[in-house]
């Protein structure tokens, strides 16, 4: 049987789409899954998609950790389900509270929308599973609120456990560490700025996301 | 009782405050001397529906730290009726 992901749909998410086909493109079955739904049970894997939630009004992820699938997304992942951020799922997690830190405005005030080099940092994530330490990816990012920030105690305790991913080979956005992707203590919960699924086909320019999104699936398989 | 509340949210000490920097870097072109310290916040009024101050303290702070403010980068003050009530202080932020 395929992996069958939940892709959250808030009002306001715009990369819904472009996950799905990315996923099915490698086998899984995807379905848009409305941020009404309080419940993610019969799913392997949950993708919270790129955009704008709730119009980003407030904070980008203030509001969207008020919709019922998310709290039904914590409990997903409190019970070690594979769950991806991407961009603004991104900076729903953090909001949620389900990563730690917080996506600040970019460092010169620059919406940025274009390929970036990604240097795998580590494999413990179910999103980086299936990539090797040190691989180079070509990867797009498309925020405005990419600035990865925390303090020094909760740095600390990522590079401690291994818990940075992704780092950016030239900082686009003055993210602390260079930091692109997170995950939780588990590796179960990651997040990242840059755009997998708009790196999924050769017209896209690049299928570096395929790696990532593969990983995923196989840890959504296992999951099962 | 109806309390008027406002809620200031700014972003923490060491937190970098692009929108500030760059309105204090255009001052001078716009004949503005002697000033500094720019930052940029927000600011929330809304009216709280209370049996006393303190009952409308206590649900203004709590919104102002579960919602109003990210307190990852984010301090937030409540004022009722002028005076502040609550002030959230955040540990030092990395590099």
């Amino acid at each position: 049987m395929t992996a069958r992901i939940a892709v959250v749909v808030y009002p306001g998410s715009n990369c819904e789409h472009d996950a799905v086909e990315a996923l099915t493109g490698l086998g899984a079955t995807a379905q848009l899954v409305w941020h009404q739904t309080a419940d993610l049970v019969g799913y392997d894997g949950v993708v919270v998609p790129g955009g704008f939630a709730h119009g980003d009004y407030l904070r980008p992820g203030a509001i969207a950790r008020f919709s019922p699938v998310t709290a039904a997304v914590s409990e997903f992942a409190r019970s070690g389900g594979p769950v991806i951020g991407i961009c603004n799922g991104f900076q729903i997690l953090t909001e949620a509270g389900l990563l730690p830190g917080a996506l600040q405005k970019n460092r010169g005030l620059t919406f940025l929308c274009r390929p970036v080099g990604l240097r795998v940092e580590s494999t413990r994530s179910v999103l980086t599973s299936a990539a090797t330490v040190g691989e180079l990816l070509r990867i797009p990012i498309n925020h405005f609120e990419g600035n990865f920030t925390c303090d020094v105690a909760t740095l600390d305790q990522l590079r401690g456990e291994d818990r940075i991913v992704l780092r950016y080979v030239d900082n686009p956005n003055g993210s602390v560490d260079d930091i692109a992707g997170i995950c939780n203590e588990a590796g179960n919960v990651v997040g990242l700025m840059p755009h997998p699924e708009r790196a999924s086909d050769p017209l896209l320019g690049s299928t570096d996301g395929l790696v990532l999104l593969r990983g995923f699936l196989d840890g959504a398989a296992l999951a099962r | 009782m109806r309390y008027d509340v406002l809620v200031e949210v700014r972003l923490r000490p060491g937190i970098a405050d692009p929108q500030g920097a760059t309105i204090e870097r255009a001052l001078p072109a716009l004949g503005f001397v002697g000033i500094a310290d720019v930052s940029v916040g927000k600011a929330f009024r809304f009216a709280v529906e209370a049996a006393s101050e303190a009952e409308a303290a206590s649900s203004a702070s709590l919104l102002a730290e579960r919602l109003l403010a990210n307190p990852v980068i984010e301090n937030s003050t409540v004022t009722l009726g002028g005076v502040v009530v609550a002030a959230a202080a955040q540990p030092v932020p990395a590099g």
